[in-house]
């Protein structure tokens, strides 16, 4: 690790102000993405902005009909709310499956959406719920927010404060897990929500997570697995590396979201 | 049998350190004034190094000096070696090419050491390190041993031609032709037996001290043999005179063969604290770790067995090219010669064996001994083979192997060996049933009700360990013997202190070698400790590989009780006024024959030291023996296990819903240890056969460098195994002990992949066979259908 200067602010507004005054500053939220590459001298910021103190940021809440998570809530505590998972069983089965305990009682979700990796299990979540990502300047619609490998509409300096998903009456999420890391070398969420009918998948396509419209106009008529059956898609703009060709992730696409309509009807 | 005596399930003495956090490795070991030492590695494959400029790293905050290759040779610092001298068909010699610790004018793969900057903090060094400028030439690379020796593939030492380091064969090539010839029945097999990293929860760590005032040189390390690191970087790299280097491996977590091998940074270490006059520390991350410790395996094998029509084997041949990387590490030659080919009869009588082996270097890690060494290669191989055979011939696998199981021993293979002792039918009969194969059939139609393919697959296995005869090895070209020593030391008390060569780095050997004396001795388990991993406190040790540990290690123990016990007994006869020859002993009290009389151990002890019943004229006082004891011959485990697995037909994934394990260890010191060394191995075989693999890409970088990448078997990957035991005595050790250690990662690939080809309904399979290997292979074959 190379040297750089901790700052713990207490407010969004004091971290925002750090983060103008040190324009190569990051944020430091679970630390569980930003730790290790900084770890391996991959990164090099100059200070290091902690939001664990920073009041208001972590909590899961029922808002009408959207559950409201903070920023910082860690994956665990997302995973064991008990309104959520009686509200939306589907969505608390997303931080339940990432990583190992030690990694969900640290990492958070604004974490994990902020860095937008390409397997990560969160993002199928907001973009197959359709949820608001609530910064300290605006909202983003989660279909505008993430906008390939790694990046995202984040501006620079630009906190995420909480992020809001609509209650869908169906929602589940199917993970295939990367052999080694354990993100998802594919992952499905599907949600629908009157004619909101959504189907989201992350780790297998080539700029990150992405919406699989034939499928979603094939569920309109009838939202299960049937109304699927047999439908594919291409190979072409899925990831290639030394787990799985592209053929197979976009196999594995097809069956995951078979397997999460399932899930969600049950 | 006592409590604490051999066969019991006693719990581990160690542990209580280890998962407290007490346990003393190399890197808790902190000296006044200790640097730290961080190595400058090659990001190229391959590279001549045009020049190297350290005086801006050397300005850097907290640097002590920074030390290039340059430096090394004009010191005088020998080469590292490879202590096994194969020659080739033609009788030459095998050729090895240079091995500098820190490389001067070439790199020959990603994480050679080209420099090393000793500074006072890791971090300063690390900073520095980045300032060191290396003009590299970049090369063009070969990582893949099958197009290594081809002609225009690059040249990786200028003295190796084809990068061919020894064209080896084993076994009469007429009489298998002859035999294949005329067989009704041949199977063949292309088999690739995937490269792996080993891995060890400790990284690999040393740390240098010199003392100028006695210019004596300690080194604390990672090593499974500390003795055998202290002669070779002393006879061999000439760092210091073996009486002026003291090594100690103190408490090593984990080996699996790679801590064996005498690595470049601990040769640095020594160099360097000399040259500071300060110790000198390194500790390996992970990262280096990936890239620098000896990988293991990596053989590319086309093999083929030939049958009667009946489905005796006739005969077996196999060529093999063994990668073995960019250097030839200390042992590297032996595993795919000696610890390969001579295993290729398995646990069947096969009248004629002919292995023809390549050793070549690629721009790779260097590849040596890794749990099981080369006779997991010669099992899958054979297990393989077997199977397919038995497929192709419509013969159940499991009765084929029974036509071929040897059942008289001794018995002599054509490939050297000579297997002392085994009962294969008795093992095969016992995993059969514990595994309820007979039921097998119902339970691959209700797995086919819920979309899986279910498998089963057989490894009969078998192993050489106890390695083994110092004139037997030395015959084949070892640069050492093999024989194990022993001191026993009683004290005045009646505790005893056992000094053993042998190295524990997870084995256990605290709580079985300490069984070993309360049983023997009758004394509390308690009143024994085991001091090991030292070269100042030990006189001579061969170290921990090969399972040698029982059936060498604890041999010698045996041989220096015996000299205790007639000893004592001297003793014993002064207390009792009786005539030597009179004393008895047994559960640790000395008796005069048809009488009451007798002394405790303890008092023989005490009185063994006060010296008050006899005269120097008469005995010499003390109570302490020491043993070099050398085996007759290997020992061979041998056994069966089976793996019953689902493949899910949509993924690929594959389940293992099923493990059975009946092992003939021989002799059991302690089950609880025996079936944990079990459960460890059948854990890393099926990490090879569907999990690990250690990739390079075309240009030598390793894909697989991080556990983000590289897939290490978990707790969840597995099913709780069933394990049983059969047991024939070894007849070439006192105690009859055969080992333990490999024999799970030896028997279990091929039962995977027996079990996943039997449900897939294909003839092979590549490992590692992951989800995404599987289903493709389903892709490849006909409609595949659930039952
Ligand atoms: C061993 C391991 C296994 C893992 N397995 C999985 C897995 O299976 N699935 C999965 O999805 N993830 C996995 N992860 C990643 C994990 O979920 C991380 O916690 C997450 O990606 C990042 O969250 P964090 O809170 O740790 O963020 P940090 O590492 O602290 O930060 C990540 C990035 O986001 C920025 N950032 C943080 N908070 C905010 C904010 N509020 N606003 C704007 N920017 C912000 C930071 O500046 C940084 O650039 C794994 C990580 C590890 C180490």
């Amino acid at each position: 690790m190379y040297n750089f200067t901790f700052h713990r602010p207490t407010t969004v507004r004091q971290a925002a102000g750090l983060l103008a005054r040190n324009p190569d500053g990051k944020l430091l939220a679970g630390g569980h993405s930003l730790l290790p590459v900084m770890k391996q001298r991959l990164a090099q910021p100059s200070a290091i902005v902690d939001l664990s103190l920073v009041e208001g940021m972590s909590g899961v809440e029922v808002k009408g009909r959207s559950v409201v998570i903070g920023a910082m809530t860690r994956h665990a505590d997302v995973a064991n709310s008990q309104v959520l998972k009686d509200l939306m069983p589907g969505l608390a089965s997303v931080p339940g499956s990432i990583g190992d305990p030690q990694v969900r009682n640290r990492g958070t979700i604004g974490g994990s959406i902020a860095n937008n990796d390409p397997n990560a299990d969160y993002p199928a979540a907001c973009l197959g719920l359709g949820a608001t990502i609530i910064t300290n300047k605006r909202r983003i619609a989660a279909d505008d927010f993430f906008t390939g490998m790694f990046s995202t509409a984040l501006e620079e300096g630009e906190i995420i404060v909480k992020v809001s998903f609509p209650v869908a009456k169906k929602a589940a999420y199917e993970k295939f897990k990367h052999p080694a890391s354990g993100f998802a070398l594919v992952g499905v969420f599907v949600s629908k929500r009157g004619p909101d009918i959504r189907v989201a998948v992350t780790g297998a396509g080539s700029n990150g997570v992405f919406r699989v419209t034939s499928f979603e106009e094939a569920l309109k008529k009838r939202f299960a697995a049937k109304s699927i059956e047999g439908m594919t898609i291409p190979a072409s703009g899925m990831n290639a590396d030394i787990h799985a060709s592209p053929e197979y992730r976009a196999h594995l696409v097809a069956v995951l979201a078979r397997r999460a309509l399932a899930k969600a009807n049950a | 049998m006592s409590a604490t005596g051999i066969g019991a399930p006693v719990r581990r003495k160690e542990d209580f350190r280890f998962i407290t956090g007490q346990g003393q490795y190399t890197d808790d070991v902190t000296r006044p004034g200790e640097t730290r030492a961080v190595f400058v590695r090659s990001p190229h494959a391959h590279a001549n190094i045009k020049s190297i400029d350290v005086s801006a790293a050397k300005t850097m905050p907290g640097v002590i000096d920074v030390l290039t290759g340059a430096q090394l040779a004009s010191d005088k610092i020998g080469n590292l070696i490879c202590g096994w001298m194969i020659h080739s068909k033609d009788g030459s010699p095998m050729k090895m090419s240079a091995h500098p610790a820190l490389a001067a004018t070439k790199v020959n793969c990603v994480g050679d050491a080209v420099a090393v900057v000793i500074a006072v903090t890791i971090a300063q060094g690390k900073d520095a390190a980045e300032k060191v400028k290396v003009d590299y030439e970049v090369l063009p690379a070969v990582v893949d041993p099958a197009k290594a020796q081809a002609a225009g593939a690059p040249q990786i030492h200028p003295d190796i031609a084809n990068n061919t380091i020894y064209q080896w064969h084993l076994g009469e090539k007429k009489d298998v032709d002859v035999a294949f010839a005329a067989a009704k029945h041949v199977t063949k097999l292309d088999i690739i037996n995937n490269r792996l990293v080993p891995n060890a929860m400790e990284p690999r760590a040393a740390l240098a001290d010199y003392d100028a005032g006695t210019d004596n040189l300690t080194l604390w390390n990672t090593s499974q043999n500390p003795h055998v690191a202290r002669l070779v970087i002393s006879a061999f790299i000439g760092m210091a005179p073996e009486h002026k280097l003291r090594v100690i491996a103190p408490d090593v977590g984990g080996g699996f063969g790679s801590k064996i091998f005498i690595y470049p940074e601990e040769v640095v270490c020594l160099w360097a604290s000399r040259k500071v006059k300060r110790p000198v520390k390194w500790t390996s991350d992970r990262s280096e770790a990936f890239l620098t410790d000896a990988h293991g395996r990596d053989h590319v094998t086309h093999a083929e067995l030939a049958l009667d029509a009946n489905g005796k084997i006739l005969a077996l041949r196999a060529k093999t090219i063994a990668n073995l990387g960019a250097y030839m590490s200390t042992f590297s030659s032996s595993v795919p010669t000696y610890l390969y080919a001579t295993l290729l009869s398995g646990q069947y009588n096969i009248p004629s064996i002919y292995c023809e082996v390549d050793a070549v270097y690629t721009n790779t890690a260097p590849v040596d001994a890794y749990r099981g060494a080369g006779r997991p290669e010669a099992t899958f191989v054979v297990e393989r083979l077997v199977e397919v055979a038995a497929r192709q011939m419509g013969i159940d696998p499991a009765d084929l192997r029974r036509r071929n199981f040897i059942t008289a021993f001794p018995h002599q293979t054509p490939v050297i060996m000579a297997y002392d002792a085994g009962d294969y039918n008795a093992s095969l009969k016992k995993a059969m049933e514990i595994a309820d194969v007979k039921g097998f059939a119902k339970r691959k139609r209700d797995a086919a009700r819920n979309g899986k393919l279910r498998g089963l697959g057989y490894s009969t296995y078998i192993e050489a360990c106890g390695i083994a005869p110092s004139q037997a090895v030395g015959s084949l070209g070892a640069g050492v013997g093999l024989w194990e020593s022993a001191e026993v030391r009683v004290n005045p008390t009646g505790s005893v202190e056992v000094l053993t060569g042998s190295h524990a780095h997870g084995q256990g050997h605290e709580t079985t070698f300490a069984q070993l004396v309360s049983e023997r001795l009758g004394i509390p388990f308690e009143n024994v400790s085991i001091v090991h991993g030292d070269t100042d406190k030990v006189q001579f040790g061969m170290g921990t590989y090969g399972s040698r540990s029982g059936a060498v290690g604890m041999s010698a123990i045996v041989k220096a009780l015996d000299k205790i016990e007639i000893k004592a007994k001297k003793v014993a006869a002064f207390m009792l006024e009786a005539a030597e020859g009179d004393i008895e002993f047994k559960d640790g009290k000395f008796t005069v024959a048809g009488t009451d009389k007798s002394a405790a151990f303890g008092d023989v002890a005490l009185n063994a030291y006060i010296a008050h019943k006899f005269t120097g004229a008469e005995l010499e006082p003390g109570l302490k023996e020491t043993s070099f004891y050398d085996p007759t011959n290997f020992t061979f485990p041998a056994g069966c296990h089976i793996c019953e697995l689902d493949v899910d037909i949509e993924t690929g994934k594959v389940d293992i819903v099923n493990w059975t394990a009946v092992d003939d260890f021989g002799t059991i010191i302690n089950p609880m240890i025996v079936e944990g060394q079990v459960h460890g191995g059948i854990a890393q075989g099926v990490g090879q056969a569907l999990m690990e693999g250690a990739f390079y890409d075309a240009n030598g970088q390793l894909v697989t460098g991080s556990m983000m990448d590289y897939t290490m078997p978990r707790a969840h990957d597995l099913p709780s195994f069933h394990v049983g035991l059969t047991e024939t005595k070894s007849p070439s050790n006192p105690l009859g002990m055969k080992g333990c250690g490999e024999a799970g990662a030896i028997a279990s690939p091929a039962a995977v992949i027996n079990a996943i080809t039997d449900a897939i309904g294909t003839e092979n399979i590549a490992m590692p066979a992951t989800a995404s290997a599987v289903w493709t292979a389903l892709q490849k074959l006909q409609a595949p259908k659930a039952a």
